[in-house]
């Protein structure tokens, strides 16, 4: 049945379905209404987890690696600022490898101080070892949500599901939320071999020095290259269960001979796909990215076979080097055969608007040449600030 | 058939943290962490903050802990025993958590995590083990340090002497949670300690326990010597050994036989400097520190005289497998 809901309550709700044992979160814009509507949950009786409203983020991340470890399904929730004050954790919590499942409502950081979306706060943990899948709408939002959870168990690898602040957080859509008996027939309850248990006296978190250390590095890469696999079949049995796909690694959308592609991830993708239908722009390829870590090289290759030119939004930048996820599909491509010619820039930063214009002014960037740049910078603002 | 008439006499003592791990001989934490995890029994879950004890107790991949063992992070060994405890509530599960940190994890850098966990009243058992200095770096001071104490980065000097601040009296800030139980203990008093634990373990609600631990190394003394300086640590008033209720002092040890500070103080490198001839600072601070315990004795009362069941002076006697059966 289709729900007109607000992307929080959405994804509380579908939280809710995982049947999570442990719930800590402490709260930051936009992330508010998922945990306030979660705590309505448990007040109202409809969701049973032991809900703890900790003093900071760094306490919510450290909450839930404790809780994972002694066996609980186990959620989090956060933003910018935030997901900074658990980045600490964030690593602990992939390197014991615990399938911890996080909602980052995208946005900008500061300074200057800025609650409005952008990707820097996920793009500044990139490195933590989780996977990070990305959403264009509320009903991909929901359906990660939910996939997040077999996924992270199936891999032991916690899963960051990121949907972009206000855009979609704060967005009323129809959607769909799954039925309980069939999200309990997708996801069986947690059962973890490594937990906490006197019974079975484990020490988890040892000291591990230079004799062991790569090795533990070099499973951490495994592990995350290997999910890309266990994605895919978890998105492959979601859509055999609903009839929708929440996106795989990546899709393709556009005419199958067009010359041009835009890669984009998130909320952005949405107003693009309008864009195509609407605004009856040249032919494009619309490559919406998914699965940001692992970094799916191979999709990304076939995606961008038979392109001349691709253009790579960012969300976010490196400053000092350009767009992150620009220099990333450009390493991706390095020695392939007839590869497009990638112009990255960025768009969108701290909340300013992305319109369905953008669109042709993304498929003109190529004409235009140049290196990485902000494309809706407004020069004239420059000389007002200096 | 004696023996099969005392079958405890036969049963071995319970060890949570077995021989063979690496601390330093004479190592306060290590003996305060056999007697609390001994005390404490089999159905518990440890966390553990970064430190000495992690390091020298899990060299992977080996491991000298018998009972389940989590460590994360400097900081956040209260906020991980709060997401287990939050777990082994959501499945029903009924063992207990302890939760553990050295005072720089604990008085400092794991501060809020703690006030956190008291806050929202977790069933845990906080142990803080205070060797008072960030041992495992390198003797760096830290809130818990005593005033004057030499450390690598409070050394004494033409400008200094040694720390300029006073040890954080953390215990009060604790009691102003207003938790169930809290108290101090010292590894030379393994009675009291264990009865400490014990009480805690019955406490269905957030507790605390401090625990006095010297570290040979850092505080400059023979490793042979641990207990001694522990006790003169007590005698002398500077570290008091008390019992608080929903924060309010419900029993303290007595000092029948007070010592002065100077006695505690001589045995330890890290307050050599106190005693250089002709240094009017050096008396200034044995006087400052003098009255620091005198303060301590006021505050909770320790003059004591009589028989008294926390009296010092029988509190160190350790009866193996419990009391004399009557």
């Amino acid at each position: 049945m289709l729900e007109a809901l607000e992307g929080s309550q959405a994804i509380a709700r579908a939280i809710a379905l995982c049947r999570p044992g442990v719930v800590a979160a402490y709260p930051i814009t936009p992330q508010t209404h998922i945990v306030e509507n979660i705590s309505k949950l448990v007040a109202d009786g409809k969701l049973r987890t032991e809900l703890v409203s900790v003093e900071s983020e760094f306490s919510a991340a450290s909450v839930v690696l404790g809780a994972s470890a002694a066996g609980s399904r186990s959620y989090t929730a956060s933003s910018s600022q935030g997901i900074l004050l658990m980045t600490e954790v964030l690593f602990n919590i992939s390197g014991m490898r615990l399938p911890v499942v996080l909602t980052c409502a995208n946005r900008a950081i500061g300074a200057p101080i800025n609650i409005w979306n952008d990707h820097s706060d996920s793009m500044a943990v990139r490195d933590c070892g989780w996977i990070q899948l990305h959403c264009a709408d509320n009903q991909e939002a929901v359906d990660t949500s939910i996939q997040a959870f077999r996924i992270a168990e199936a891999t032991e690898l916690p899963v960051m599901v990121c949907m972009d602040g206000f855009v979609l957080t704060h967005t009323l859509e129809t959607l769909e939320i799954p039925a309980q008996d069939l999200v309990d027939r997708y996801l069986p309850p947690f059962a973890f071999d490594r937990m906490l248990d006197p019974h079975n006296p484990l020490s988890l978190g040892t000291l591990v020095g230079p004799e062991y250390f790569s090795e533990t590095r070099h499973l951490a890469h495994q592990a995350l290259s290997n999910a890309a696999s266990t994605i895919v079949d978890a998105d492959r049995e979601w859509q055999s269960l609903t009839g929708r796909s929440a996106g795989g690694l990546l899709t393709v959308e556009g005419p199958a001979d067009a010359r041009i592609g835009v890669l984009a991830m998130g909320s952005v993708v949405s107003t693009f796909r309008e864009a195509m239908d609407c605004l009856g722009a040249a032919p494009a390829k619309l490559i919406a990215l998914r699965s940001f870590r692992p970094l799916p090289e191979d999709a990304i290759r076939a995606a961008c076979a038979g392109l001349d030119h691709l253009v790579v939004v960012d969300r976010a930048l490196s400053p000092g080097f350009g767009g992150i996820v620009g220099g990333e599909i450009k390493a991706a491509l390095s020695g392939m055969n007839d590869a497009p010619q990638v112009h990255n820039v960025a768009i969108g930063l701290g909340g300013r608007d992305v319109p369905m214009e953008m669109w042709p002014r993304l498929l003109d960037v190529p004409q235009q040449g140049g290196g990485f740049r902000i494309l809706d910078l407004e020069p004239a603002k420059l000389g007002e600030m200096s | 058939m004696t023996e099969m008439n005392d079958p405890r006499a036969r049963q071995p003592r319970f060890r949570g943290l077995e021989a063979g791990h690496r601390a330093c001989q004479g190592c306060g934490e290590a003996l305060a962490a056999r007697l609390v995890t001994e005390s404490a029994g089999p159905d518990v879950i440890l966390t553990n903050a970064t430190g000495c004890l992690e390091v020298f107790t899990t060299p992977w991949p080996q491991s000298a802990w018998r009972v389940p063992w989590l460590h994360s992070l400097f900081e956040n060994s209260a906020a991980i025993a709060s997401g287990v405890e939050a777990a082994l509530k959501a499945q029903g599960r009924r063992s207990k958590v302890i939760a553990m940190g050295g005072d720089g994890g604990t008085f400092d850098i794991g501060f809020q995590a703690l006030s956190g966990m008291l806050e929202r009243m977790h069933n845990v058992l906080y142990v803080c083990y205070d060797n008072e200095a960030y041992m495992n770096t390198g003797i760096q001071r830290s809130g818990s340090t005593p005033h004057a104490a030499r450390t690598t980065t409070s050394p004494p000097g033409k400008e200094r002497m040694g720390k300029r601040h006073l040890k954080k009296d953390l215990l009060s800030i604790i009691a102003a949670h207003h938790i169930p139980y809290a108290a101090s203990a010292s590894v030379a008093y393994p009675q009291d300690l264990r009865r400490k634990v014990r009480r805690a373990m019955e406490v269905d609600g957030p507790t605390f326990l401090l625990v006095h631990s010297p570290c040979p190394l850092g505080w400059g003394h023979d490793g042979s010597e641990t207990i001694q300086v522990a006790r003169l640590a007590v005698q002398t008033g500077l570290f008091p050994l008390v019992e608080l209720e929903r924060g309010e002092v419900a029993s303290v040890m007595p000092l029948r036989h007070r010592v002065p500070v100077t006695e505690y103080l001589g045995l330890q490198g890290r307050f050599r400097h106190l005693f250089a001839d002709d240094d009017h600072r050096a008396r200034e601070e044995r006087e400052h520190l003098q009255a620091l315990a005198d303060y301590n004795v006021e505050r909770y009362g320790l003059d004591g005289d009589g028989d008294d069941p926390f009296d010092a002076d029988g509190a160190d006697t350790v009866r193996r497998g419990g009391p004399a059966s009557s």
